[in-house]
């Protein structure tokens, strides 16, 4: 049985003459343990794909499951627990919380957490140190470079140990070199288990990918 | 790191905003306080008074004779032919209900006397419970013991005596421990002596001719005493001695909803401030919001972080608050009420109200955040994200 399944997934913004079809009949299955990327032009769709991936964008038609779990039949609060649980979100700008620190921005996803401060700072900790940034805990996100920000994104991700990664564009406010390096812990990390879907107009780095879905006006194309 | 600790933080960087939630309770809390504090205070001050008032209740037997004296002005021999009531059945008034309040009971006996081949009305007292009902009395001398009597003003005038003067009274010989200063009541016309002598003097032995009784009334029914006192004594008529203190009362009562419906006034506006300041705080924070909601946390965790901020500024509010409306009613009190240079109505800390101001401003800052929560907490995170 796949991971992931989407089914006819659609998704329409608007309605009635107005409506634009940003996602359109999406079918495809990723297994355990995959590095998917989605790759296609800006516009085509693929940022819409991976949020409706991620349970934060519900389909106006289709079907998405989860190891069998049909996600969208759940309670928002149930989405929310299975996105705290299952899923760890890199946004391509980042989104961190300029006025927390580095570790603190790490540790938010632990807010919930039934834990000590010191279990959850470790966790943070562990996390930062390793995407490297284990010296800079203290700083705020200002005060490091982009590059930087991007593994502190994904340190926040990965800090409780999600099985599925969504990145979307995590290498798209990066130079050349820097993209590559976060394409290489996303590798790793990959390489450890955990199922990677990646959103890239990159050709370079769709190649860290052990499949690439395309996408062209909202639709998968071979 | 706590949702506690996201509403600090938060509380941290938006200061201003706080300041405003802040200002909105404070304001609303502090009046609060001043109002209801002040009023109980002037409730306390009027008590006061009240208490050194005297005997606010009458007692006299039930005449089918109307009273032939006006003002102090007496005509014909009608007030020296009264009826009497019994001594013991004053032990009654100790078993109603409200018998706590009764600060004290003074029989009194009344009848005319001659001295010095005048006549004089002897007044027998129990001369304990007339230093409670007679608080303005000043006796020059000492309070009558065994065969002394204290002489009112006008009646030692009259009869020559002085204190220390020793007169027969009825074939006896007494003694003058004290005389009174004017009091410009009839007082000053009285011989005072200690109840039982005068009743043996009179031959009333165990009877007497009314009672006057003190009632604290901070909290209890002057009218309702009445009718208790009435129920167990029926043979008497008992009369309130109040009208004074229930006109400065249904002033004071007037204040007092005037000032609830001020504080009602000032705490709405004030849960309006904190109500539009977190509906600021709530639009400025939407990617915000919409990260929290994609990392997992569920509607009611971005509410509760909503609440805590709101809480913790609420509860600084309540002490603040508190504090504030106390010492504004430290200063304000002495312009409400007459009873300041050193006989001050003491305006204590009150557990009791520092409690109700830091409940009130809890319960008004989350009830007004009650919306700003909620929308919060609808936004859908991939629309907030898109937002950026």
């Amino acid at each position: 049985m796949s991971y992931i399944k989407a089914e006819n997934l659609s998704k329409e913004y608007g309605a009635g003459e107005s409506s634009v079809t940003a996602v359109s009949n999406a079918s495809f299955e990723i297994e355990t343990g995959e590095f998917v990327a989605i790759m296609g032009e800006s516009g085509s769709g693929k940022s819409t794909l991976l949020s409706m991936v991620g349970t934060l964008n519900s389909p106006t038609a289709g079907r998405l499951s989860v190891k069998g779990l049909d996600v969208y039949r759940l309670g928002q609060d149930e989405r929310a627990d299975f996105r705290r649980q299952s899923v760890g979100f890199v946004f391509q700008n980042f989104n961190l919380l300029s006025y927390l620190t580095l570790v603190e921005n790490v540790m938010l996803p632990l807010a919930t957490l039934k834990a000590s401060r010191r279990e959850k700072q470790l966790m943070a900790y562990n996390a930062l140190e390793r995407v490297g940034l284990a010296e800079k805990i203290k700083r705020l996100p200002g005060q490091i470079s982009g590059g930087e920000q991007e593994r502190v994104a994904i340190a926040r991700a990965i800090v409780n140990k999600p099985p599925i990664l969504l990145a979307d564009e995590p290498t798209g406010n990066l130079d050349t070199r820097t993209g590559r390096l976060i394409m290489e812990f996303l590798r790793s990390l990959n390489d450890e288990g955990v199922t990677i879907v990646m959103v890239t107009h990159s050709m370079e780095y769709s190649h860290f990918a052990r499949r690439v879905l395309h996408m062209s006006d909202g639709m998968l194309v071979q | 790191m706590t949702l506690r600790d996201i509403a600090v933080n938060n509380l941290r960087r938006r200061k201003m905003r706080a300041v405003f939630v802040l200002a909105g309770l404070l304001i609303g809390v502090t009046t609060v306080v001043t109002l209801l504090t002040l009023v109980g205070a002037m409730k306390n001050d009027i008590n006061h008074k009240l208490e050194m008032y005297g005997a606010n209740i009458l007692i006299v037997p039930k005449t089918e004779n109307l009273s032939l004296s006006y003002g102090g002005l007496s005509l014909g021999g009608v007030s020296f032919e009264m009826q009497e009531i019994r001594e013991e059945e004053l032990e009654k008034i100790k078993d109603i209900k409200n018998a706590a309040n009764v600060a004290a009971v003074g029989p009194m006996v009344l009848g005319p006397v001659n001295v010095k081949d005048q006549r004089v009305l002897l007044a027998g007292i129990d001369v304990l419970s007339f230093q409670t009902l007679r608080p303005w009395w000043n006796i020059k001398g000492k309070i009558p013991e065994d065969d002394d009597v204290i002489l009112g003003a006008e009646a030692a005038r009259m009869l020559g005596l002085a204190n220390g003067s020793k007169f027969t009274m009825n074939g006896r010989e007494y003694g003058v421990s004290g005389v009174l200063e004017v009091t410009g009541s009839q007082d000053d016309g009285l011989i005072f002596a200690p109840l039982t002598i005068a009743q043996s003097v009179l031959g009333k032995e165990g009877r007497i001719s009314m009672a006057e009784v003190a009632a604290l009334c901070h909290g209890c029914p002057i009218d309702e005493m009445i009718r208790q006192i009435s129920e167990v004594l029926p043979g008497a008529n008992v009369m309130g001695i109040q009208q004074v203190v229930k006109g400065r009362m249904v002033t004071l009562n007037h204040f007092q909803k005037f000032s609830y419906g001020v504080s009602a006034l000032v705490l709405f506006v004030g849960s309006l401030m904190v109500l539009v300041t977190m509906m600021g705080s709530v639009r400025e924070r939407t990617m915000e919001i919409g990260i929290f909601r994609a990392m997992g946390f569920r509607r009611s965790h971005v509410m509760r972080i909503i609440f805590y901020e709101a809480g913790i500024i609420a509860g600084v509010a309540g002490i603040l608050g508190y504090t504030l409306g106390f010492t504004a009613t430290r200063i304000l009190l002495p312009f409400f009420t007459e009873s300041h240079q050193g006989h001050g109505v003491a305006v204590p800390f009150d557990p009791i109200m520092a409690g109700i101001a830091f409940v009130l401003a809890i319960s008004i800052g989350l009830a007004a955040s009650i919306y700003p929560a909620l929308l919060a907490s609808r936004l859908d995170p991939n629309e907030a994200l898109r937002a950026l």
